[in-house]
Parts: C-alpha cells; sequence; structure tokens
C-alpha cells in the first residue's frame, strides 16, 4: 500500500513536471509527428517528378512519342529540351538535372533493328534510388506499333550511369554525411557552450563587464570553425581512404563551401542558445533543426522524389543547400561558382541567424 | 556637486517579476568612498537591487545613478566603471587561477603590457601566487572569494558590488577578507555589500536593512540601534525553556530570542514600564532569573523593525 502511495506520487510529481516544462512537452509530441509526416511523405519508393531533360537529335513520330510516354508516368519531370548531350551533360553537372534522356538520330533506325540500345538514360548515380528508377524506366516497350512484342528483347534503353559507375552508396552517403555530422555537433557545440555558462553562472559576469555582444557571439563562434574544420579533415579522409569516395572537385572550394556551412551551423547554434536557458533545452531544440535535415535534405532521400511540401521545408535546412554543394563539387567535380545560388542561399540564413541571435541576445538578465 | 558625494542616488526604485514584487520603492544615497551593508534574509531583494544598480535589471519603476550614471541609459559605459562580485561563484571552474585572471584582463581590455603586471599583482596581493596553476574548481571556499574578489578589482573600478561575498567562506578568511574591503575603501573605492551576518553588517559604515523588498531601516549601526522602537532585556534565567514559555504569553512582548541560557526580549518602548513587566511576569511563573536592559544590537534592530511591519501589515 504504502509503496504504491510512493510510485502515484512520483507519478503525480512527473506528470507535474512534465506540465511545467513546456519544451519537452512540445518534443513529446512534437517529434513523432514531425517524424510521421516526415517519413510519410519522403519515404516514397515510387518516386515521381525526377527533374529531367531530355535531347531528341531523331525527332522523329516515334521519339516524341516516347517522350510523352516516358511524361506520362510521372516518374521524371521533363523540364527542358536541349540540343546535344553536351548540354545534358552540363545541366547533369550542374545538379538541375538527375535524369538525362538522349535520343541519337538514328533512333528509328535501331529501334528497327534492335541489335543496339536505342537510347540513353543518364543517371545521376550518385544516389543508388535514383539508379532504381532508371532501371525501371528501362523496362518501357519502345517499337513501332508494327513491331510484334519480343519479350526480353524490348530493352532498348541503356542506363548511364554518372559519377558513380560501381554504384557504391558511399560515394553518395559520406558528402551527405558530412553536412549531417556538421550539422548536429556544430549547432549543439555553439548552444550548449552558451547556455553552459548560463547555467553556471559565469554568464552573470560576463554580462556585466564591458564586453559586446557581437563581440561575444563572434568570440564563440571561431573557436568552433576550427572544430568543424577539424571534423571536415576526418570525414574527407575517412571517406577518401576506407571507401574511395572520390574528390572530384577543388580542395579548395571544398573548403570555401564547408566553412559557409559551418558558419551557418555556429550562427544557428548562437540563435538556439539565445532561446534555451538549460543545456537539455539547447540540446533538445538542436534536434528541432536536426531531425529535418537527416530527413528532408537530400541525405537520405532523393530530393526530387520528394513531395512539393516536403521540397519547401527542405529549401529553408541549411543543410539542403549544403548536400548540393558539396555533392556537386566532390562527386561532380563542379565549381562553386556555378552553384552560387547555393552558397548565397546559405550565407543568407548564417546572416540572419546571426543577426537575430546578437538582436534577440540581452545584456541583461531581463 | 551631488555625484561626488554620493556615488549612488536612487529612489522608488522598484522591481516586480510578475505578480511578485521583489523590490518595492526603495531610495538609497551611498557616500562615495563608504562601505555601505545591505542586511537582509535570503529573499529580501537584496541582490535583485544590486542587479538593478549594476544595470543588469531593469528596474520596473524609479531611477538610479551610479557614479553620475543613470543605470537604464549608461549601463554599458557604466561596466567599465564598476566591479561585480556575483553571489554564486561565476569565474571559470576549468580555468586555472591565473587564466582567469588573464581571461578577465582581457575582457576589461587592459593595456597589453599592463596586463601581466596586474595579473601578477593580484595574484601576489590575494595571496593566490600558489595557487596560480590549480584549477578554480579545485579552490576552497575562501580562495574562490579572493580569486572573485581579485578579478571583480582588476579593472580598479570606482564602485564594488559585492553580493553575499562570504557565505561559503570560514570566519579567519572573512575577517581577512573585510580587512582587504577597508583597504579598498581608503583607496577611494565605494562598496556596496549585502550579507546577513549581522557581525559584518556591524562592520559597515552605513547600511540598509531589507525585508521583503522594502528598506524597512537605514543609517550608521549606531544610529539604527538607537532609533528602533523597541527596549531590549537580557533574561538570565536556570530555566530558559519555562522562562521562554511563559513569556511568550506575554502579549506586549515583540519577540524573543534564545542564545545559549540567556534569553532576549524586546518590548515596544510606548510601554513605560517594560522592565517590570518582564520581571513581573516571570516572578509570578516562579521562575528565578536575572532581568537586565542591554544596548540593542543589530539583530535586535532586524528584529523590531521587521516584526512592526508585520503587525502594521495585519492592521491594515
Amino acid at each position: 500500500m504504502k509503496s504504491l502511495t510512493r510510485i502515484f506520487s512520483i507519478m503525480r510529481k512527473e506528470f507535474l513536471q512534465l506540465g511545467r516544462d513546456r519544451l519537452t512537452f512540445g518534443m513529446i509530441i512534437g517529434i513523432p509527428l514531425i517524424q510521421l509526416l516526415m517519413f510519410g511523405y519522403a519515404i516514397n519508393t515510387d518516386v515521381r517528378n525526377l527533374s529531367a531533360a531530355y535531347a531528341d537529335e531523331a525527332d522523329s513520330h516515334l521519339s516524341r512519342r516516347l517522350v510523352s510516354d516516358l511524361r506520362a508516368t510521372q516518374v521524371i519531370n521533363i523540364q527542358q529540351r536541349v540540343s546535344s548531350v553536351q548540354e545534358l551533360n552540363r545541366l547533369m553537372d550542374a545538379g538541375l538535372i538527375s535524369i538525362g534522356i538522349y535520343i541519337p538520330d538514328d533512333f528509328d533506325r535501331r529501334v528497327l533493328q534492335r541489335d543496339r540500345p536505342a537510347l540513353q538514360l543518364l543517371v545521376d548515380g550518385t544516389d543508388p534510388i535514383l539508379l532504381g528508377v532508371a532501371q525501371q524506366l528501362t523496362a518501357m516497350p519502345v517499337r513501332f506499333d508494327s513491331q510484334p512484342a519480343i519479350p526480353g528483347a524490348d530493352v532498348l534503353m541503356e542506363v548511364r550511369n554518372f559519377y558513380n559507375p560501381e554504384r557504391r552508396s558511399a560515394v553518395n552517403i559520406v558528402p551527405g554525411l558530412l553536412g549531417v555530422i556538421l550539422t548536429m555537433t556544430m549547432v549543439m557545440f555553439t548552444a550548449v557552450a552558451i547556455v553552459r555558462e548560463k547555467e553556471r553562472g559565469n554568464m552573470e559576469l560576463l554580462i556585466n563587464t564591458p564586453i559586446r555582444t557581437p563581440e561575444l557571439m563572434l568570440g564563440k563562434i571561431f573557436p568552433y570553425i576550427f572544430i568543424g574544420l577539424i571534423q571536415l579533415v576526418i570525414i574527407l579522409a575517412l571517406g577518401r581512404y576506407l571507401f574511395q569516395v572520390p574528390i572530384r572537385g577543388s580542395e579548395l572550394h571544398i573548403l570555401l563551401a564547408s566553412l559557409l556551412f559551418i558558419a551557418t551551423n555556429l550562427s544557428l547554434g548562437l540563435l538556439v542558445s539565445t532561446m534555451a536557458t538549460t543545456q537539455f533545452q539547447a540540446m533538445q531544440m538542436t534536434f528541432f533543426v536536426l531531425l529535418p535535415s537527416i530527413l528532408l535534405s537530400g541525405f537520405m532521400f532523393p530530393f526530387d522524389g520528394m513531395p512539393i511540401l516536403a521540397q519547401r521545408i527542405a529549401e529553408v535546412l541549411p543543410l539542403t543547400h549544403f548536400n548540393r554543394l558539396i555533392r556537386g563539387i566532390m562527386l561532380r567535380g563542379v565549381d562553386i561558382m556555378s552553384m552560387w545560388d547555393e552558397a548565397a542561399a546559405l550565407g543568407t540564413f548564417m546572416l540572419v541567424a546571426l543577426t537575430l541571435a546578437i538582436a534577440r541576445f540581452r545584456k541583461r538578465l531581463d | 556637486m551631488n555625484n561626488d558625494e554620493f556615488a549612488i542616488s536612487a529612489s522608488g526604485l522598484t522591481r516586480r517579476f510578475g505578480s511578485l514584487v521583489a523590490v518595492n520603492d526603495v531610495d538609497l544615497k551611498i557616500p562615495t568612498g563608504s562601505i555601505y551593508g545591505f542586511l537582509g534574509p535570503n529573499g529580501s531583494g537584496k541582490s535583485t537591487t544590486i542587479r538593478m544598480l549594476c544595470g543588469l535589471l531593469t528596474p520596473s519603476a524609479g531611477t538610479a545613478s551610479v557614479l553620475g550614471m543613470d543605470t537604464r541609459r549608461d549601463s554599458e559605459k557604466l561596466k567599465q566603471q564598476i566591479g561585480y562580485m556575483t553571489q554564486k561563484f561565476s569565474l571559470y571552474g576549468d580555468l586555472t587561477v591565473k587564466e582567469n585572471l588573464q581571461f578577465v584582463s582581457k575582457i576589461y581590455a587592459v593595456p597589453r603590457r599592463q596586463r601581466r603586471i596586474r595579473v601578477e599583482e593580484l595574484m601576489h596581493e590575494f595571496k593566490l601566487a600558489s595557487r596560480m596553476k590549480q584549477r578554480a574548481d579545485t579552490l576552497s571556499g575562501g580562495q574562490k572569494q579572493r580569486l572573485s574578489l581579485a578579478a571583480a578589482t582588476l579593472h580598479k573600478p570606482k564602485m564594488l558590488f559585492l553580493d553575499e561575498p562570504t557565505s561559503a567562506v570560514d570566519p579567519q578568511n572573512r575577517r581577512d577578507f573585510w580587512e582587504k574591503l577597508f583597504e579598498l575603501a581608503e583607496l577611494g573605492t565605494t562598496i556596496l555589500v549585502s550579507t546577513h551576518y549581522m557581525d559584518e553588517a556591524e562592520r559597515c559604515h552605513k547600511l540598509a536593512i531589507l525585508d521583503e523588498g522594502v528598506k524597512v531601516a537605514d543609517g550608521t549601526p549606531k544610529d539604527l540601534g538607537n532609533s528602533i522602537a523597541s527596549n531590549v532585556f537580557e533574561v538570565s534565567a536556570t530555566d530558559p525553556n519555562a522562562a521562554r514559555l511563559s513569556l511568550a504569553a506575554q502579549q506586549d512582548i515583540t519577540s524573543i530570542t534564545q542564545l545559549g541560557v540567556r534569553l532576549r526580549v524586546l518590548v515596544p518602548k510606548e510601554l513605560s514600564n517594560a522592565l517590570s513587566v518582564v520581571q513581573g511576569n516571570l516572578s509570578i511563573a516562579n521562575i528565578e532569573a536575572d532581568v537586565q536592559q542591554v544596548f540593542p544590537d543589530l539583530e535586535d534592530v532586524f528584529i523590531s523593525v521587521t516584526q512592526l511591519r508585520r503587525r502594521e501589515g495585519l492592521a491594515a
């Protein structure tokens, strides 16, 4: 009887505390809600609307019908027609399309003779899911109506796997993981570092000195930039030598993109620190940023395959932009300047977060 | 000018936290170069008042000027001129003594060349030189307190705020600490120190007694003793418990405090025959006791003014 009473007293206390800890309460509701929504939206094995472009050199009745058949599958979203395969390569390098359809000028003859592939699907093979989708597309029949359907002999589409000919998922995972790890650690480290000072009472001494808010903020950020760079080196080295992930772009551009991303996350961490009063709260808030970042940024699921709403949410996550940048530079060997809009998005994030953090921080206790 | 005479002048200083009034309409005039005490129990508004005077908390009402600067408007300028020792140790426990002082010297932007000299000087002055490589976490209460004071005085502030600086310190260290404070005051530093120790309050040039956010009395310790509305009697009885119970039944008595075998009894001054009331009460109860009138100490003052307020509060 006594132990029941004690158990109930503990239970009651826990509920009271939970009811008063609004953040934990929010997490209890928020995490399953967010997880369910995001997984529900993002885990989508029938990937749709992959951005695509095509070059139709044949421009025949059959080739036009093929393009409209491919369009009708809704698996790919054909956004533009270009004049050459070089043009397709360029779009793919810039990360604007995941699939390119190349129809050569002797397309009709190839279909009739059936001795060679009649057309090529160029696929950004860094993402294994995309590759799988492309394989499915090849099952589509390509023949003149007058031709008999010969089972098994219908496959006239050839998949050309770009950037990842050996189909290794590490190629895609490692650059993505770089972003995920930097997000997790950088946001958390800065947030916790400032909140710890609040908790231990150091902040009361600090804010009573002539130090200015931007000084304090920048002073807090800089050491962690260094820590971020150490992480960068570790991840890249492991990726390069353990998983044989290619580094096709310039190291300088990787460094620039990573620095920008580290600074963005540190600013975000500062912003979190102005809202949290305990280290635990700071961690909880970090997870609010981390969870959607992992699920929606294109790290786990191909961005193109996600529904519009999920994509819109993903656009306001720094990791989405960093993933595009780092994959572009590392795997496709592109220039950071050719993806300047992604870099600009990160820069904007950083400035907004830093400004908000400085504006929110008060050198007062009230 | 007023500013030279008073380091701090405040009027109507009030701070509310939601429905709680932590500090209520406090007026202060603290003479330059003096040690001024805030005496009061926990939750009496000492820390809140100090934080308002430092510019850390914005007053809900009233104004305060510290060293001629408005605490609302000029709080940033003020910070270069004041030192603040928080109630809780607020330096970095994971840094060494020397690292902490170096950190503070940089925060206050002490010129590079003077920095090293000043840090060495302080470590020597506060007897921390032998501990300079020790992490602050591992220092004793007294050492931590000396380190805190060293850090608070590093930039030679004209005004020093000390929030219960001796709460974790043994008596010998407290004595040394107060000697240090007198040295600083002699050099012209104004010191505002809060405490709940009566013996420390006695050492202040002037003090204010705070109770539930209200300043209930202020003046020199002697003035305060003279001014109170109670006569104080010391009762030495063979059976102090019985004496206490018997006196507790007497309506006119403000308070009874037992100190070993002695009782300290406060009786309102308007009671003209107080001594015979006390003696009469005890003799009726057949208790053998010696009753003497004594000069009120700060504790008596404190009890007297706070009890008076409680009664007025009940009457109103």
